[in-house]
């Protein structure tokens, strides 16, 4: 599904503050794949995604996205295929705009962006689904459709934004820390719908964590960066086998 | 305050409500005080006039728009393709647009029209009341049409950008597509605005955009301190109603001799204060925290 061959990024060239983001890094995801991402600070986790989401251009290498290649597509092109969650739970959402219009821009965006532009408001059917959707986070959103994004909690933002990343079944869904910020039981549930929505939709994923435990909890490969380069990429029995403790001891 | 200054203010209310919608799209949707907009108002005034002249007064209000939209896409062009920074890249178009309307206007600094044909006389042949009424129904026609603009799906993404141009990135909108539009509608309703406003008063002036950002924001945050910030539509309605109320205290004003020398720097001081306001609020209140943290160790 994801193709990453041979990625370099470097920041700052030629300057004193030069650092080597990426270094030569391959990584190929194959459908339904579910890899969790671990490492220090600065060890390259965030610059990765960032590379795929096309924040930036690699320096060299290329990046196939289900026999795509993107490797020079803007970023918003990208974005059609590609699901997002920060750490952040204010950057996911338009503050605002009501969770439907939210909703409704994530949900249009993702089935075809140039198919009525100007139709006026949101049909009975598409309401009934985002309440039907909303009903599944199972935190009492789907009577608050008209509410503005703004007056949810961090928690609610989060799965409301998640919901937004997954309403069409991406080709790729990328979480950077997406329950860091959030209070542990909020995180626990965010993570739990994660978890369920992935499974059910089968979605190819890419999840950063600093949690060591769930990062060997969840998904089926776990993949930890050192230094712009993948230090270790275990699935199967080698990751059944891999411990908590095992894992702190890389760092 | 006479009869005649009072529907006169309505009138010029409603047609400056116009420039306000504008700033409204600019300022509260996209996030930033275009200040394109001085220089598209008067270049929606000068070409508007050299077509009034021309003979052609509708025409004229559609060339307005027109090129008030032109000047947008150029602000954009330099905002979005060229990482000028937003402020500066209205700087530089409204800066520019002078020159451009001079050159409009045939190097003249100023077109009469006073005994021209004009939007006005030609309503005035089918209704009476023609200045109030062909107003009102310019203003209500583009406010609604921006009202029902909103709720489309590139009137969301418009809206998305403004509000959270991050999440609009990762939502795959092209937020630089969206930003061109945004300006383009904000400098073409100014343009209009500039247009009628130079059929309505029978000339054209090379000044005229001069501190129109300023004038628009007061209505703008006059209409929002009366009616509060809703809905789209509400915000719409109560921009167009904040305008007619600038309008009308100023006539007020007048009518006791007030010096409109004044006008610009209270316009400001408006603008000023009610951005503020949230920050003298919590600034008073940290005071008075302090105050009563103070008198509270005393009496302990």
């Amino acid at each position: 599904m994801l193709e990453f061959e041979n990625v370099s990024k470097v920041f700052h060239p030629n300057t004193q503050n030069e650092r080597v983001a990426l270094d030569n890094v391959s990584l190929s995801l194959k459908d339904g794949d579910f890899v969790t991402i671990v490492g220090g600070n600065g060890a390259g986790k965030t610059t990765i995604m960032n590379a795929i989401s096309g924040i930036f251009l690699a320096d060299s290498g290329r990046i196939l996205l289900d026999g795509e290649d993107i490797t020079f597509l803007p970023e918003y092109k990208r974005a059609r295929h590609i699901g997002r969650l920060f750490q952040d739970p204010m950057k996911g959402t338009a503050p605002n705009m009501t969770i439907a219009e939210n909703l409704y821009l994530a949900y249009r965006q993702a089935t075809g962006p140039k198919i009525g532009r100007f139709s006026i408001g949101i049909s009975k059917p598409i309401m009934n689904f985002f309440r039907e959707q909303l009903a599944q986070l199972d935190l009492g959103l789907e009577n608050r459709l008209k509410t503005k994004i703004g007056l949810l909690s961090g928690g609610q933002r989060q799965a409301v934004t998640l919901l937004m990343a997954t309403i069409c079944t991406p080709k790729l869904l990328m979480l950077d820390e997406h329950t860091a910020a959030l209070d542990p039981a909020t995180g626990e549930k965010v993570l739990r719908l994660t978890k369920e929505i992935i499974a059910r939709d089968k979605i190819t994923t890419l999840m950063i964590t600093h949690d060591i435990p769930s990062s060997l909890a969840m998904g089926n490969r776990t993949i930890m960066l050192d230094g712009g380069k993948i230090a270790m990429d275990i699935s199967g029995e080698e990751r059944e086998n891999m411990t908590v403790e095992k894992l702190y001891g890389m760092f | 305050m006479t009869m005649v200054a009072f529907t006169g203010a309505v009138e010029l209310g409603l047609i400056f409500a116009l420039l306000a919608l504008g700033i409204f799209v600019a300022y509260r949707i996209l996030g930033v005080p275009d200040l394109t907009v001085e220089g598209s108002f008067a270049a929606g005034a000068s070409v508007g006039a050299m077509l009034v002249v021309a003979g052609h007064p509708f025409l004229g209000l559609v060339a307005s728009a027109a090129v008030g939209a032109g000047a947008g896409l150029v602000t954009s062009v330099l905002q979005t393709k060229l990482k000028v920074q937003p402020i500066l890249a209205g700087i530089l178009t409204m800066t520019a647009s002078y020159s451009v309307n001079l050159y409009i206007m045939g190097g003249r600094s100023n077109i009469p029209l006073l005994r021209e044909e004009t939007v006005f006389t030609a309503a005035g042949r089918v209704m009476n009341n023609e200045r109030l009424l062909f107003s009102l129904f310019v203003t209500v026609l583009v406010g609604a049409a921006l009202g029902l603009f909103f709720h489309t799906r590139l009137g969301l993404a418009l809206r998305a950008t403004g509000d959270n141009d991050e999440m609009v990135r990762a939502s795959s909108i092209n937020s630089a597509f969206t930003k061109t539009v945004g300006l383009c509608i904000a400098n073409g309703i100014a343009g209009l605005s500039g247009g009628l406003i130079a059929q309505y008063q029978g000339f054209a002036d090379i000044n005229m955009g001069f501190g129109m950002v300023v004038v628009a924001m007061a209505s703008l945050i006059i209409g929002e301190a009366v009616f509060g910030r809703r809905s789209v539509i509400w915000n719409i309605a109560s921009v167009i109603v904040g305008a007619v109320i600038y309008r009308l205290i100023l006539a007020f004003a007048l009518s006791f001799r007030f010096n409109p020398a004044n006008l610009r720097a209270i316009s400001a001081i408006i603008v000023a204060a009610a951005i503020s306001f949230p920050a003298i609020k919590r600034q008073w209140e940290l005071f008075m925290l302090k105050r009563r943290a103070k008198r509270g160790a005393k009496s302990a």
